[in-house]
């Protein structure tokens, strides 16, 4: 890196600030005003979202009691009569999420011990790229392949009880299982990657096997950093919109067995919104009632992981 | 766990003297557990990628039939003969094109304030910090209400344009931006900035002129990773009006408009077979922009990245 020299037309060296100094130093301020008002833009696009999610809410529970909304048990907020129990649509993306993370989890967090303990340097370098172009595919495109191969060919030919048919929670769950996969591997991987050699020499020194410095060293060294991921994929799981739209239905159902196809949160608000609702509905407003019931579900989620890692982060130096 | 210790110490039994090397302590239960652990590992990471060729064969498959030239140029049909997106390739570079002229410049510059000027200690950048990482968790379906609620309905009322999808994408990819260009201007050794004023320059010179070029790769990565999310992103669009078989090809951003990924679902929900081989050929051109993309954003890292 060649440093080029740089010509000042003023001398810097002064005592009081001369007019060249002066200008100089307003154009700064003026540069460090215009870049902090682009770091505020963040700022106010998080009110926004609470402000705009938050109106229509309040005004929702105006029309709709909060008794019936948290303890009645059907969900049909556009049909006649309008039923409003947000039970059903909870289920389904508590079902889609659950076996989500039964897949995501074991399959993650083994990817990250493997690229981390076990591969060869070579190996590993080129398996990341491939994770990281997995995270980069479209949930569209996995909600397409949920739908087309994994419903009709691997959930309605081994689901195991009752009737499948071309909409399934398990199909939606183990889809999203899949997307949220390379969060869970590359975040844990990196954890285990910042643990520091010496405790693993430490354990081979003591006569550890490989299996065992993973389980009871690198593991119990990278826990906060896993957590986090875990936690940033269950949001992931909970947000995701596509796959459950296209995969899970749109039929509400408060089922114990997730075969059923079952409406989620996110696919309620999809397929409600894409719609042509007339401003100020009451249906409408319900939109906006499902959103921040998701927005303060995923809020929770993400602080929890900010603490977990601040709390149990080891530090090692 | 005291089932595996390996530490001879473990065993008082043992008569003092007596030959204490590891290898007695490589039992035939603890080689089992080894191999099946290792074996797990060798399933979860080929589970994984055997996932995604499944993935992509059975894509290839539903849809090169109907790859070529024709899905491009034809318009978005419900008759499988004549269907195509070209309005939705359109749409696309329209939006995804506004997106990065608001979410890269806001993005950098968010960048450039967090590293160069903020203080940490003070509570304004250290909201903006969590507010960040924050928004980078929030659902995307989220910010489709933001929009819905304030920019095509409500206050702003631009209605279901390109501009609003666009507006709204950007605000989707930011925190991706923001994010990836911090850690290229944080990976500039602070030797180049102390060099540079102690030469005589001023803070904004120095930027400018020596932080900004050495992070440039870095940043562009970080651009080219946000903008191809946005290419993708379909969920928000569904509540901004995006949703249509639109067959005239946007023309600014205040036209109606579709995306690809929105036509992809189109197609893809449609009871007809055939239709959801347009939707896998669809998906085929998207993935390869994708590929093409990402690509590029590889070569960059490699190629331009300095290590220092």
């Amino acid at each position: 890196m060649t440093i080029p020299i740089t010509r000042n037309e003023a001398p810097v060296a002064t005592l009081r600030p001369t007019g060249a100094l002066r200008r100089r130093q307003r154009t700064e301020a003026v540069v460090k005003g215009l870049l902090g008002l682009a770091a505020a833009a963040s700022i106010v696009t998080t009110v926004l979202i609470v402000f705009s999610l938050l109106e229509p809410t309040i005004e929702f529970f105006g029309d709709v009691s909060v008794k019936e909304f948290f303890t009645t048990t059907k969900w049909a907020p556009l049909f006649k009569p309008a039923r409003f129990g947000v039970w059903p649509i909870v289920a389904g993306t508590l079902w889609v999420s659950l076996i989500a993370l039964i897949v995501a989890v074991p399959m993650g967090i083994g990817s990250a011990f493997y690229l981390s303990e076990y591969a060869h340097p070579r190996v590993r370098k080129l398996i990341k790229p491939v994770l990281e172009l997995l995270a980069g595919i479209p949930t569209i495109v996995f909600g397409f392949f949920a739908l087309t191969f994994i419903n009709p060919e691997l959930v309605k030919r081994f689901w195991p009880v009752g009737d499948v048919g071309a909409f399934s929670a398990v199909g939606a769950g183990l889809m999203t299982g899949f997307m949220i996969l390379p969060i869970v591997a590359s975040l844990s991987e990196d954890a285990m990657s910042a643990v520091p050699q010496s405790l693993r020499q430490g354990a081979f020194a003591l006569g550890s096997s490989k299996r065992e410095v993973c389980t009871k060293v690198v593991f119990p060294a990278a826990i906060s950093g896993i957590v986090a991921a875990v936690v940033l994929a269950v949001s992931r799981a909970i947000g995701e919109t596509m796959i459950a739209l296209l995969a899970s239905g749109s039929r509400p159902e408060l089922s114990l067995n997730p075969g059923k196809g079952m409406q989620t949160m996110t696919g309620f608000i999809g397929s409600a919104g894409s719609g042509d609702l007339p401003t100020g509905s009451t249906g409408y407003k319900t939109i906006f009632a499902v959103g921040t019931f998701l927005f303060f579900i995923t809020l929770f989620l993400n602080v929890i992981s900010i603490r977990v890692v601040r709390r149990f982060r080891e530090v090692y130096e | 766990m005291t089932i595996t210790t390996t530490s001879t110490l473990d065993q008082p039994d043992r008569p003092a003297g007596a030959d204490i090397s590891l290898v007695s302590s490589v039992t035939p239960v603890r080689r089992t557990r080894d191999l099946v652990f290792r074996l797990a590992l060798y399933a979860a990471i080929g589970f994984a990628l055997a996932t995604l060729i499944a993935l992509l064969a059975r894509t290839w498959m539903d849809g090169s039939s109907k790859i070529g030239l024709d899905i491009i140029k034809n318009q978005p049909s419900e008759r499988p003969a004549r269907a195509g997106i070209q309005s939705g390739i359109f749409g696309t570079l329209w939006v995804t094109g506004f997106c990065a002229l608001v979410s890269i410049p806001v993005g950098v510059a968010t960048a450039i304030y967090l590293e160069e000027f903020a203080h940490q200690t003070r509570w304004y950048n250290r909201l903006i910090e969590l507010n960040i990482q924050n928004l980078a968790a929030v659902p995307s379906i989220v910010y489709g209400i933001l929009g819905l609620a304030f920019i095509a309905r409500g206050p702003i009322g631009w209605g279901p344009t390109v501009a609003t999808a666009g507006l709204i994408l950007a605000l989707v990819v930011l925190p991706t931006v923001i994010i990836a260009s911090r850690e290229a201007i944080r990976a500039v050794p602070s030797s180049l900035r102390t060099g540079s004023l102690a030469l005589g320059a001023t803070r904004l010179q120095t930027i400018r002129k020596q932080v900004l070029p050495a992070a440039t790769p870095g940043i562009a990565t970080g651009c080219i990773l946000a903008v191809s999310r946005a290419l993708g992103e379909t969920a928000p669009l569904l509540l901004l009006g995006g949703l249509t078989f639109l067959t005239r090809n946007p023309g600014g951003l205040d036209d109606r408009y579709t995306t690809v990924p929105l036509l992809i679902f189109s197609y893809a929900s449609n009871p007809k077979d055939e239709l959801k081989e347009i939707a896998a050929a669809s998906i085929i051109v998207l993935l390869l922009v994708l590929l093409v993309l990402n690509g590029i954003a590889i070569v960059l890292r490699n190629r331009f990245q300095k290590r220092w």
